[in-house]
């Protein structure tokens, strides 16, 4: 048998086939994942010719035969230093190790009634009925390779569930680590479900961090924001510096719902993030923040969709990147207006600040407006630190490399300081003062 | 205080400064007048040590150092102050932290310890009270969204915590009605001390009303073409930049 690295798709093929032999799957995933198999199959991986990938190149993803991630124990782990890089503060949690529920990482003493939160292979078995409205509803995996892939051949992931009316103070942090396999690249394929029924309000940050080494982490949540519900999310990407990360997160907002999504991103070699909102009822809002700080050779692509399929609907979308070495971000953000969605109210900014001169910067808004009454505005904006900001810092005794760290500070902290869980912006200033003092202690935790 | 010694300085190959000579002593508040194109605010920029001019030739002493061999940061720790003419927006950065920055930093290059967060707040409210300033601009973005009076106030409360030995005040009375020009120039007389030298650059008299200086000099094209007492800034008030092309003429 030869292998062909560059496009080996029936690796992930028969790896679909052994796991359709072994499992208690229910008949309706099996015919999910038969589909997006097929799917896979029919489209291939991406490539730079297809529109949609234009300037993220993954031939390096692609071209890698990556196997399922062992077992991984999290004994080796300092579960007090992924606590201080991570978060700290007063929250639920729930950990997985290499795609696998660890004991050691959770902690949800104390969830209220009317809240679950449990593995999936777990709610197939305990809350199918939550699964099966849900799961691969909103997801639009259809979209790519990796998410076809995704539906394909995950085993765990992550469910939340909150019942009807059920106000859940604490946010729950979904926490992934991966412990890669020394000579062999391990891919991790995640499916998170999050459902906040009508009138329910959740808040969950997903964070991802890695030891050192070459992975492939590829999540989808989906999200559901009931009627006058509320669904505040977060996504945390602090990967290894050889990681890959291909993450899908679909959120719906149902009548006078709200759908928040956060996409942080500081750690992996190459990400891809998809994020897209469907305003489905009216008077859902929606705010999606982005924040990209990267370095190196990284590159993060953020492709983003918004959809007003209804009217009286109100979307907010900031994105910002700050940009060192020869690192580069593709921001592309889509806001689909539909014919019968009049007051839309949707605002869409992307702002990059460029640190070094071969740092590069591709933005894309995409307005589709089909109805006639609705203000949508959008800018975009790429730009250095300002020389004269930087001369009134310093001719005030502040020093050259110290004024560079705090505009820089201030330009990302605009996100931040929008972040509604407390911990959560604490451990990211602190994260990103560090960060710009080149004093990052991820390694050092795992 | 400060010696300039037939300073010269270019911006984008054009020479601005065509060789200044000019003396400070502790306690003095000189003015430097003189019209648009003149060099009055180059001398501003360069003494404060912006690198996009090229000082060409002379020298600057600073209490026995050589200024011009210092980045900005030193010369401000130093005791150089800059009042801008135009202050710079930073949005992002409250004031109050830009502020303590800059102090803890000039701690520091004196080898002081760090001023602590109650210290220095009781220590700004003090200072925002000698200009008029509405404590409510102390946590806000650093001059974002401030009108041109609060610029103007907000760079002499700067003035004011940062402490300097040499204050230099870039057309502070630019852009300012009667009222709010009466507030800056108050502040700035309770910040006149035996052991500090203003200077004070103004393209009107009426300032100097409020601010009454030791000394005036004119500048024109570059140079220093007259100085007295501050009978001079009457005068020229009273003749016009025009008097002085017959004095340039005759160089």
């Amino acid at each position: 048998m030869t292998l062909d690295v560059t496009l080996d798709r029936d690796h992930y093929v028969s790896r679909h086939a052994s796991l359709a032999k072994g499992a208690s799957t229910p008949a309706w995933l099996i015919t999910l994942r038969q589909k997006a198999i097929q799917h896979y199959q029919d489209i291939g991986l991406p490539t730079t010719h297809q529109e949609e990938w234009r300037f993220t190149n993954t031939q390096a993803l692609n071209g890698t035969r990556f196997e399922p991630a062992p077992a991984a124990s999290a004994a080796g782990i300092d579960i007090a230093a992924i606590e201080r890089l991570t978060l700290g503060g007063d929250l639920y949690r729930i950990g997985l190790v290499n795609g696998r529920f660890s004991p050691e990482l959770t902690n949800l003493a104390g969830l209220p009634t009317g809240v679950t939160v449990q593995t999936i292979s777990d709610a197939l078995r305990a809350s199918a009925a939550v699964v099966d409205a849900n799961l691969g509803r909103h997801a639009r995996w259809e979209n790519n390779a990796y998410s076809a892939l995704n539906t394909a051949l995950f085993e765990e992931g992550v469910v939340v569930h909150v019942a009807k009316g059920v106000v859940l103070e604490k946010p729950i942090h979904l926490i992934h680590v991966t412990i890669p396999t020394a000579g062999q690249p391990t891919v991790t394929h995640l499916r998170n479900l999050i459902v906040a029924e009508e009138s329910a309000q959740v808040r969950v940050i997903e964070s991802y961090v890695g030891r050192r080494g070459t992975y492939w982490t590829n999540t989808i949540t989906e999200i559901v924001a009931g009627d006058n519900a509320v669904a505040d999310h977060y996504r945390l990407n602090r990967e290894a510096d050889e990681a890959y990360h291909t993450g899908r997160v679909d959120m719906f907002a149902g009548r006078s719902g709200v759908a928040n999504t956060h996409a942080i991103t500081f750690g992996g070699l190459l990400t891809r993030n998809d994020t897209g909102v469907v305003l489905g009822g009216e008077g859902a809002d929606c705010t999606m923040n982005g924040l990209t700080v990267i370095g190196g050779k990284q590159l993060v692509d953020n492709h983003t969709s918004i959809d007003h399929a209804v009217p009286h609907c109100t979307s907010h979308e900031l994105y910002k990147a700050v940009l060192d070495g020869t690192a580069k971000t593709v921001f592309n953000g889509r806001i689909l207006v539909r014919k019968d969605a009049q007051k839309t109210d949707s605002k869409q900014t992307n702002k990059n600040l460029l640190l070094s001169d071969k740092a590069l910067v591709n933005t894309n808004p995409q307005l589709e407006i089909y109805a006639d009454d609705v203000k949508c505005t959008h800018g975009a904006t790429i730009g250095q630190l300002d020389e004269s900001m930087i001369f009134y810092l310093r001719s005030r005794g502040i020093g050259e490399t110290a004024a560079h760290h705090l505009l820089t500070y201030a330009f990302a902290n605009d996100i931040v300081g929008r972040i509604q869980v407390p911990a959560l912006r604490e451990r990211l200033n602190d994260y990103l003062v560090h960060r710009l003092r080149d004093e990052d202690g991820t390694e050092e935790a795992l | 205080m400060l010696d300039i010694k037939n300073l010269s300085a270019s911006v984008g190959g054009k020479t601005i400064l065509k060789g200044i000579n000019l003396s400070l002593k502790p306690g003095e508040v000189h003015a430097i007048m003189g019209p648009n194109g003149s060099g009055k605010s180059t001398l501003a920029q360069v003494l404060a040590g912006r690198d996009s001019y090229e000082v060409e030739g002379g020298s600057v002493d600073f209490l026995g150092k050589d200024l011009l061999d210092m980045s900005p940061e030193d010369r401000a720790c130093e005791g150089v102050f800059l009042a801008f003419q135009y202050p710079v927006e930073i949005p992002g950065v409250s004031n109050s932290y830009f502020l303590r920055s800059a102090l803890n930093a000039i701690k520091k290059y004196h080898g002081q310890p760090e001023v602590d967060a109650m210290d220095f707040l009781a220590m700004v409210k003090e200072k925002a009270r000698l200009v008029h300033m509405d404590e409510a601009l102390i946590n806000r973005a650093v001059n974002e969204g401030f009108s041109g009076g609060e610029k103007k106030r907000n760079e002499i409360f700067q003035m004011a915590v940062l402490d300097p030995k040499l204050a230099i005040l870039d057309e502070t009375d630019s852009g300012l009605d009667i009222d709010a020009l009466k507030i800056v120039a108050e502040g700035v007389n309770a910040l006149r001390r035996k052991d500090r030298a203003i200077l004070v650059i103004t393209h009107y008299q009426r300032l100097l009303d409020y601010i009454v200086p030791d000394h005036v000099h004119v500048l024109a094209d570059g140079r220093i073409i007259k100085s007295g007492d501050k009978t001079l800034a009457t005068e020229l008030e009273a003749k016009g930049y025009g008097w002085l092309d017959d004095l340039v003429a005759a160089r």
